[in-house]
C-alpha cells in the first residue's frame, strides 16, 4: 500500500449514501435478551458438508480393492507362473496401494494423495495385526475341534491312554488340576506380597522404596527359562532332589511377582493424593487411610493387575518344564512328585508324531486359550473404570445415600425467613429488571 | 523557597528493612552543626529501623510423632514385604552369578568366543547361541516395529470412541495369549506356508548375503527342507508375540501429544498425515524407541515358541532363511535334562548372560522413555 492510500480516511462504519449494501432495521433493545436479526427475504445458500467420509472416498477404496484382487488373480492364475497364497496377498496389497493412489490423484492434489495412502497403510497395519491374532486363535480352535467335544478330555488323565489310543480315551484332567494347584499356590504368595509391596512403594516411600522399585523393574526382564533354571538348581538339585509342583509354583511366583508389583504400583499411584490428604486431615492413621480410602478406590485396578498377572503365569511353559516335569497321572500333592500343567501338556502332546496326540494337544491348547480369555474378560469387566470412578449403578447408589443424608440432616430442606425455601416463590431478578 | 535556611546531607539508614544500602537525602536547618549530624542520623536511624527480634533461646520445635500401634504394624509389615521382595530377587541374581562363576572361571574369555557347546570337554561358549538369539530378535523387530507403529497410530489418531476401546482391548488380549499357542501356530501352520515365501526371497534377493541359502560347498539350495526351522520363521512368530507390548507403549506416548500442537498443525492447513509426521511422531520418539527396546528385551528371552520351531545347530549361520539356528533359552531348555553339575553351571552362565543383556536393554528403554517428552507422565 502506498503512503497516499494510507493517508486517505478509512471508510466509515455506518452506511454511506453511495453504498449499495443491505441495511437491517434492528428492533429496540431489550435488556438481557439475545437479538437475532430478521432474515425474511434472504436466500439460503448451498449447505456445506462437514462430514469426513464422502461417497467417492468409499468408492475409491472399494474400487482399488476389487481391481487389485482381480489383477492379482489374473497374474497368479493365468499370466505369470507365480504361485502361493502369500505371494498373491503381497501382490494384491501392492497393487491396491498403487491403484488407490492413482484413483485419489484423479481428483485431489499430491498432499491429499500422500495423506490418504498413509492412512490406508496405517489401517492395513492394524488389520494385519488383528487378523493375525484372530487367525492364531481361530486356528487353535479349528484344529482342536476334533478333541474338544469328547467329555473324557476333561475327566480322564493320560494314565491309561497311550499315543495310539483314539480320542475317546485319555484326557487332560491331570493337567487342569496341576495348573490350578500351581497357580493357586503362586497366587497365595504373590497377591499379599505383591500388593503390600506396592503399598510400601506408594505409602511409605523413601530411598529404600526407590531401591525396591528399581529391583522389581529389573526383575521383569528375567527370562522365564532363567527363573526355571534358578529353581531347578537352587531348590531341586540342592534341597528336594525331586521335581514337584511346589517348585513350579516358586518359579511361577518369581515370574509373576514383578509384574503384579509394577501394575499395582501404577494403579495405586493413580489414586488422587487429595483423597489421602483428606483422610489424614480428618485424623485417620496411616493404616486406616490405606484400608478405608486407598484400597477401596484402587480395588478394581488391583483386581485387574492380579488377574493379568495370573493370565501371564498360567501361560508360562518353560519354568514348569524345568521344575515340575511331565507326567501322565493326576497328582494332587504339590510337594511330592512331578505335576504337569496345561501349557506343558500342550507342548508335550504336539511333540509326538501321532495325529491323535496332536489333536489332543490342540484340544488342550483350546482349553488353555479359553481359560486365559475368560480371565482376561473378567479382568476387563471388573477393572473397566479407573481409580475412584463409579459405575452407573454405583453412582445411583451414591446419589441415593446423599439424598438420605440431606433428609437426615434437615428434614425440611433449606429454610428462608421461617419458610421452606422450596415452598417460597422468590421472583427472578431478571424479571424484576424487565418490569422497570 | 523551602531550601532557604536549610542544607542537605546524605546518609544511609543501616537498619532500614527494605533499603539498607540506599543513600537518603536529609534536609536540616542551617543552624545544625556538622558535629551534630552524626547524632541526628543515628537517632533517625533508631526511629525508623525495624527492630531485630531477639532470639533468646528460640529454636525450631521438635515435632514428635507418636504413631499408633496399627501404624507401626502397617509400616513394619510393608517394610517386611519390601525386604522379602528384594531378597527373592537378589537371591535369584546372586545364585545365578555364584553358580555361573564356576563355568566362567573355567572357560575364561573363550566363553564369549567359542561356538561349540560341550561343557563335558570344557569347550563351550555362547557365541553361536547368542548370534542366533540376536538374529531371531532382529527379524522379530523388523516384523513387529512397523506393525506396532501402524497399530499405535491407528488407535491414537484415526479411530475414535467404541472402535478405539475395542482395539485397545484386542491388543491387550493379544499380550495375554500364552506363547505356547503362538508356537503351535508357528509349527503347524507357518512352517509349511512361509517356505514358498522364503524360497522366493532367496531366489530373487539371493545376491544379498543374508538372503542366500547355500550348502557347504557354496551351491544354491532350493528344496523345501533347506528352508524349514529357520531363524526367519522363528523371528516372525516372536515378532507377533512382542507387538502388543510395543503397541501399548507407543500408543500411550502418542496419546499424550499436546492437543495444542496438533491443532496448531491442522490450523496451519496441514493434512492429517503431515500433522502425524510433524507433531505426533517427533513427540512420541521416546515412546517409539522405548517400546521397541522393551519388545526387543522380550524377544531375546522367548523360549518355548523358538524351541518348538528351530532345529538347533552350534555354528554361526548368517543365512537367516536357511534351516538351523539357536537361541540361549532354547539351548537351556534343550540341555538342562542331562546336565551334570558343571554343565548346569555352564547353562547358568549362559542364562546369566541373557539376563544381563535383557536387563541392560530394559533399563535403557525405561530411561529413554522417562527422559523423553512423551514419557514424562506415562508409567511405562
Amino acid at each position: 500500500m502506498s503512503t497516499t492510500e494510507l493517508l486517505e480516511p478509512m471508510p466509515s462504519a455506518g452506511p454511506s449514501p453511495d453504498a449499495d449494501d443491505i441495511t437491517v432495521e434492528l428492533p429496540a433493545r431489550r435488556a438481557g435478551a439475545t437479538q437475532i436479526p430478521d432474515v425474511t427475504g434472504v436466500e439460503e445458500g448451498p449447505r456445506r458438508t462437514l462430514r469426513g467420509v464422502r461417497v467417492e472416498d468409499a468408492f475409491n477404496v472399494l474400487g482399488a480393492l476389487v481391481a487389485a484382487i482381480a489383477t492379482a488373480s489374473l497374474f497368479f492364475g493365468w499370466i505369470a507362473p507365480l504361485t502361493g497364497i502369500a505371494g498373491w496377498i503381497a501382490v494384491a496389497f501392492l497393487l491396491f496401494i498403487g491403484l488407490y493412489a492413482f484413483l485419489v490423484s484423479l481428483t485431489s492434489d499430491w498432499q491429499e494423495v500422500k495423506d490418504r495412502v498413509w492412512t490406508v497403510l496405517i489401517v492395513s497395519a492394524g488389520v494385519i495385526l488383528v487378523g493375525a491374532l484372530a487367525f492364531v486363535v481361530v486356528y487353535t480352535f479349528v484344529r482342536g475341534k476334533d478333541a474338544l467335544p469328547h467329555l473324557n478330555l476333561f475327566t480322564q488323565t493320560m494314565e491309561f491312554a497311550g499315543p495310539l489310543d483314539p480320542l475317546t480315551e485319555g484326557g487332560i484332567f491331570h493337567a487342569i488340576v496341576g495348573t490350578l494347584i500351581q497357580i493357586g499356590i503362586a497366587l497365595a504368595v504373590t497377591i499379599p506380597l505383591g500388593i503390600v509391596t506396592a503399598l510400601f512403594l506408594n505409602e511409605v516411600g523413601g530411598k529404600f522404596a526407590r531401591f525396591v522399585r528399581t529391583i522389581a523393574d529389573a526383575m521383569t526382564a528375567l527370562p522365564s527359562i532363567v527363573a526355571g533354571l534358578f529353581v531347578y538348581a537352587a531348590v531341586i538339585v540342592l534341597i528336594t532332589q525331586q521335581r514337584s509342583g511346589f517348585a513350579a509354583s516358586i518359579a511361577i511366583t518369581v515370574m509373576m511377582l514383578p509384574i503384579v508389583i509394577r501394575t499395582s504400583d501404577v494403579v495405586l499411584r493413580l489414586v488422587a493424593g487429595s483423597l489421602r490428604e483428606a483422610a489424614y486431615a480428618l485424623g485417620a492413621s496411616r493404616w486406616r487411610t490405606v484400608w478405608h480410602v486407598v484400597l477401596p478406590t484402587a480395588r478394581s485396578g488391583l483386581v485387574t493387575a492380579v488377574i493379568l498377572g495370573t493370565a501371564r503365569g498360567i501361560g508360562e511353559t518353560s519354568p514348569v518344564l524345568l521344575t515340575s516335569g511331565v507326567t501322565a497321572v493326576a497328582n494332587f500333592n504339590p510337594f511330592d512328585g512331578p505335576m504337569i500343567s496345561l501349557p506343558l501338556q500342550v507342548f508335550d502332546f504336539v511333540r509326538s508324531p501321532e495325529p491323535n496326540m496332536i489333536a489332543r494337544g490342540f484340544g488342550a491348547a483350546a482349553v488353555l486359550l479359553i481359560l486365559v480369555l475368560a480371565l482376561f474378560a473378567i479382568a476387563r469387566l471388573i477393572g473397566g473404570s479407573g481409580a475412584g470412578q463409579l459405575t452407573p449403578r454405583q453412582q445411583r447408589a451414591a446419589a441415593e445415600r446423599s439424598k438420605r443424608d440431606v433428609i437426615r440432616m434437615s428434614p425440611t430442606g433449606p429454610v428462608r425467613n421461617g419458610q421452606r425455601w422450596i415452598d417460597q416463590d422468590i421472583p427472578s431478578p431478571i424479571t424484576e429488571i424487565e418490569e422497570q | 523557597m523551602c531550601w532557604q535556611g536549610t542544607r542537605f546531607f546524605w546518609g544511609r539508614i543501616a537498619g532500614h528493612l527494605r533499603a539498607p544500602n540506599h543513600v537518603w537525602r536529609f534536609q536540616v536547618s542551617e543552624a545544625v552543626q556538622e558535629s551534630e549530624l552524626e547524632e541526628l542520623l543515628a537517632e533517625y536511624d533508631k526511629e525508623v529501623s525495624t527492630p531485630t527480634p531477639e532470639l533468646d533461646g528460640d529454636a525450631p520445635r521438635e515435632l514428635k510423632v507418636r504413631p499408633s500401634v496399627s501404624d507401626v504394624v502397617f509400616k513394619s509389615s510393608a517394610f517386611l514385604a519390601g525386604i522379602i521382595t528384594v531378597a527373592i530377587m537378589l537371591a535369584v541374581g546372586l545364585f545365578l552369578s555364584i553358580r555361573a562363576a564356576d563355568a566362567i572361571g573355567t572357560a575364561g574369555f573363550s566363553f564369549l568366543t567359542e561356538v561349540q557347546w560341550s561343557p563335558e570337554t570344557q569347550k563351550f561358549g555362547i557365541l553361536a547361541v547368542l548370534f542366533g538369539t540376536v538374529t531371531i530378535a532382529v527379524i522379530a523387530m523388523c516384523v513387529s516395529v512397523p506393525l506396532a507403529l501402524g497399530t499405535a497410530l491407528l488407535i491414537s489418531e484415526i479411530t475414535r470412541g467404541k472402535l478405539q476401546q475395542w482395539l485397545i482391548t484386542l491388543v491387550d488380549l493379544m499380550a495375554a495369549v500364552p506363547s505356547v499357542i503362538f508356537g503351535l501356530w508357528g509349527v503347524f501352520y507357518l512352517q509349511a506356508n512361509v517356505i514358498p515365501v522364503a524360497q522366493w526371497i532367496s531366489t530373487y534377493f539371493g545376491w544379498i548375503p543374508f538372503f542366500a541359502v547355500t550348502g557347504e560347498n557354496g551351491e544354491v539350495l532350493t528344496e523345501a527342507s533347506a528352508f524349514t526351522s529357520s531363524a526367519f520363521i522363528a523371528g516372525i512368530v516372536v515378532g507377533l508375540m512382542v507387538v502388543p507390548t510395543q503397541t501399548s507403549v507407543m500408543r500411550e506416548a502418542f496419546s499424550q501429544t499436546p492437543p495444542g500442537e496438533r491443532e496448531a498443525a491442522l490450523a496451519l492447513g496441514s493434512t492429517r498425515w503431515v500433522m502425524i509426521s510433524n507433531v505426533v511422531l517427533p513427540f512420541g520418539r521416546g515412546g517409539i524407541i522405548g517400546g521397541t527396546m522393551l519388545g526387543l528385551g522380550r524377544a531375546l528371552g522367548e523360549t518355548i515358541a523358538v524351541y518348538m520351531i528351530i532345529s538347533p545347530i552350534f555354528e554361526i549361520n548368517w543365512q537367516v532363511l536357511k534351516t538351523g539356528t539357536n537361541s540361549v533359552s532354547a539351548l537351556i531348555a534343550l540341555r538342562y535334562g542331562e546336565a551334570s553339575d558343571f554343565s548346569l553351571s555352564a547353562l547358568m552362565a549362559a542364562g546369566l548372560a541373557l539376563f544381563l543383556i535383557t536387563l541392560v536393554i530394559n533399563f535403557t528403554a525405561s530411561s529413554i522413555v522417562a527422559r523423553s517428552r512423551s514419557g514424562a507422565e506415562s508409567e511405562a
